[in-house]
């Protein structure tokens, strides 16, 4: 079992004709990810060399309609993401994953705004994600897939290397993942930790969860509320930004300590509280969990 | 990007905002000369020096007079020029003044706090107002939360004129101000909006015995994701309130900070980015920078980043901690390789590699013959760095 991809994922990858699209799209094959169609405007009925066998349409309709896309990965710039995001939903898409890495939080207050408003059942993804992997079955999105393992464990991260680094730590100790959801580094998101606990507590699959959080705002507060009502499966967690400075923004746009709130020592007591097992460093994230479950 | 007071409030202005009349002023002739410009614009005497640092709580650290009249006000701006202004925000050694804005002083009725930025939790632009100006908010915010009153902007429909009378009552304000606050809102919402402003801060917002409302401070950051939008703003960056590591990163599109370490980082990703000083930290190093090479990142722009980090005379070991998905291990490898042979390795290099191309980058790097230190794993890599970091002193 698992989440959001798997072995129904029919993916169409907007940008796929660009540098990282064709690159990514390619390692989604090679993984055995259904990669049905590629969506650049201007571009359909074109060829991106390597992926010959994956046909190009200009608009993601016509992934749709023609090639059976269920789920879509989103490469395009900046300034046209927001633009791809609502193409997709509009064209019926059920799972949208974003990876594109600095879109303007004005443009994703407007995205959320309508995909509330009238697709409420789309999964948005990310922006500034990694994607979601389900081990074994389908990779979406820019991760390492020989790092992961099919298992048990399901991991939530903001942020994508580190959940890199956790995902490596639990393979190396044995550990394999049900479904690896990166929610992104941005202020405004789609799926938010609450989300993804909610799927993992129901996912038969999952029997323990990883949750990465990092300084700025109160997303981990509220899931350590939720987990502590909600969730039954045993749960670890890291804080990533312990020692950041107060008023510096941390590479992510959604990363910043500012006005007394965001810091990582009352989310570690928020966690705490809610009995969630915190690793005192990112080398001890998989040691943390695997202590959990002996 | 953060902008001066000055800055912020010529935007307003052109947003229809209403700001006290003022003039910015880089020396101290300008400034004095500014006095009776502003007398003469404004009809009255009474003038405020203000010291224009990006800092807050200038006001506390003597970085703002209120002068009687011109001779006042000219022996304010001699002592505020060319200060060195230490506030809360500072640090210790403070900041030079080297701009000032002169304005007209106002008859002020009351001071409110009013801030816009945008609420996570909801996804929404919101306004926050409070009839406890001029305080800082945070302690408002911390003892008394029920003094604050909160409205989003709906993201269809802007700012709406039945908020500003419900927040002019939640203000104890009645009668025709009502309509001057609605105005102020208004222009300052839209402001925030085409800006692609990330906080907009008026502490204090006045209201005049004259029956006015005006934006008496502004302070203004924009999001750094939407520059693109607005290139005529690059013009208004004070090379003199940011860091030059900072502004050399910026060219190259890295997210670089400086720390007041001495153990060098490049990493990828912010997460692991802020991971890596916390684990440096753990282990009783101390980072002298965080910095993010990011997904797309080429050798050059690596490169780049490598020779950031070597021009800090205060380091005196460096982290490459890499972890590659978006990114390639043998992209990193290649830009430090390059980096390395341009401007030489004075301190050592501890280098893990884990993901994307790890075996081409780990074969890359061998092959070199460069004096790395292979680091296993993260904690091992910490642990080699801040070993190496220490036997260097």
């Amino acid at each position: 079992m698992s989440v959001l991809v798997g072995f129904n994922t029919r993916l169409v990858v907007q940008g796929m004709s660009g540098s990282a699209g064709a690159f990514h799209a390619k390692q989604m094959v090679e993984y055995g990810t259904r990669v049905v169609a590629g969506v650049t405007p201007g571009k359909g009925g074109a060829k991106v060399a390597g992926l010959e066998q994956v046909p190009m349409f200009d608009t993601v309709i016509e992934a749709v309609e023609k090639a059976g896309a269920n789920t879509t990965v989103i490469y395009v710039p900046p300034p046209f993401a927001a633009d791809s995001i609502l193409e997709a939903a509009a064209a019926g898409i059920e799972v949208i994953i974003c990876i594109t890495e600095g879109i303007p939080a004005r443009d994703m207050v407007k995205v959320k705004y309508v995909l509330d408003r009238d697709y409420p059942m789309t999964v948005l993804v990310g922006p500034n994600c990694p994607g979601v992997i389900t081990p074994g079955q389908c990779k979406v999105g820019i991760m390492p897939g020989y790092i992961h393992k099919p298992g048990g464990v399901g991991v939530v991260s903001r942020s994508g290397t580190l959940t890199y680094e956790v995902v490596g730590q639990l393979t190396a100790l044995g550990l394999g993942q049900s479904t690896a959801v990166g929610i992104g580094g941005d202020p405004v998101k789609g799926t938010d930790f609450i989300d993804a606990l909610m799927w993992f507590a129901e996912d038969p699959g999952t029997s323990s969860i990883f949750m990465i959080g990092e300084i700025g705002g109160d997303s981990e507060e509220r899931a350590a509320a939720f987990i502590k009502e909600n969730v039954k499966k045993p749960v670890a967690a890291f804080i990533g930004g312990q020692t950041a400075p107060p008023g510096k923004r941390m590479g992510h746009a959604g990363a910043i300590i500012s006005g007394g709130k965001g810091g990582a020592a009352d989310k570690i007591a928020a966690l705490q509280e809610a009995n969630i097992a915190v690793a005192p460093t990112p080398a001890e994230m998989g040691k943390t969990l695997a202590k959990l479950l002996s | 990007m953060k902008i001066h007071e000055y800055q912020g409030k010529q935007l307003l202005k052109k947003y229809g905002v209403p700001v006290p009349i003022g003039i910015a002023a880089t020396t101290v002739d300008e400034a004095l000369a500014a006095i009776p410009e502003v007398q003469k614009q404004a009809g009255t005497e009474v003038v405020v020096v203000k010291a224009q640092i990006h800092a807050g709580g200038r006001g506390k650290g003597g970085g703002v007079k209120v002068a009687k009249n011109r001779a006042d006000g000219e022996a304010a701006v001699k002592k505020i020029f060319g200060m060195q202004l230490v506030t809360p925000q500072t640090g210790p050694e403070g900041k030079k003044v080297q701009r000032l804005l002169v304005e007209q002083g106002l008859a002020i009725e009351h001071e409110y706090y009013l801030g816009i930025l945008l609420d996570r939790a909801t996804a929404r632009v919101t306004v926050m107002a409070s009839a406890e100006g001029g305080m800082d908010i945070e302690e408002v915010a911390a003892t008394h939360p029920e003094k604050i009153f909160k409205h989003a902007v709906d993201p269809a429909t802007g700012w709406q004129d039945w908020q500003s009378r419900v927040l002019a009552k939640q203000l104890g304000l009645a009668g025709k101000i009502t309509g001057e606050l609605n105005t102020f809102l208004r222009a300052l919402t839209r402001c925030y909006e085409d800006m692609d402003c990330s906080m907009l801060e008026i502490n204090p917002l006045v209201t005049t015995k004259d029956g006015r409302v005006l934006a008496l401070d502004a302070k203004i950051n924009f999001d750094d994701n939407a520059m693109y939008r607005h290139p005529e703003l690059e013009s208004w960056r004070d090379p003199n309130e940011e860091d030059a590591s900072e502004q050399e990163a910026k060219k190259w599109d890295l997210s670089y900070i400086s720390l007041d370490g001495n153990i060098g980082c490049m990493v990828n990703g912010a997460g692991l980015a802020m991971s890596t000083m916390d684990i440096i930290n753990y282990y009783g190093g101390k980072p002298a920078n965080f910095l993010d090479v990011g997904g797309g990142a080429t050798a050059e722009k690596v490169t780049a980043a490598f020779k950031i980090i070597t021009k800090d005379p205060e380091v005196k070991a460096i982290f490459v901690n890499i972890f590659g998905g978006i990114m390639k291990c043998d992209v990193i490898a290649q830009g430090v390789i390059t980096a390395v042979k341009e401007v030489g390795l004075k301190v050592p290099l501890v280098v893990r590699l884990e993901g994307t191309n790890v075996e081409l980058g780990k074969k890359m790097l061998a092959d070199s013959k460069l004096n790395i230190l292979a680091a296993a794993d993260m904690a091992d890599g910490a642990q080699k760095v801040v070993k190496a970091a220490k036997e260097a002193k």
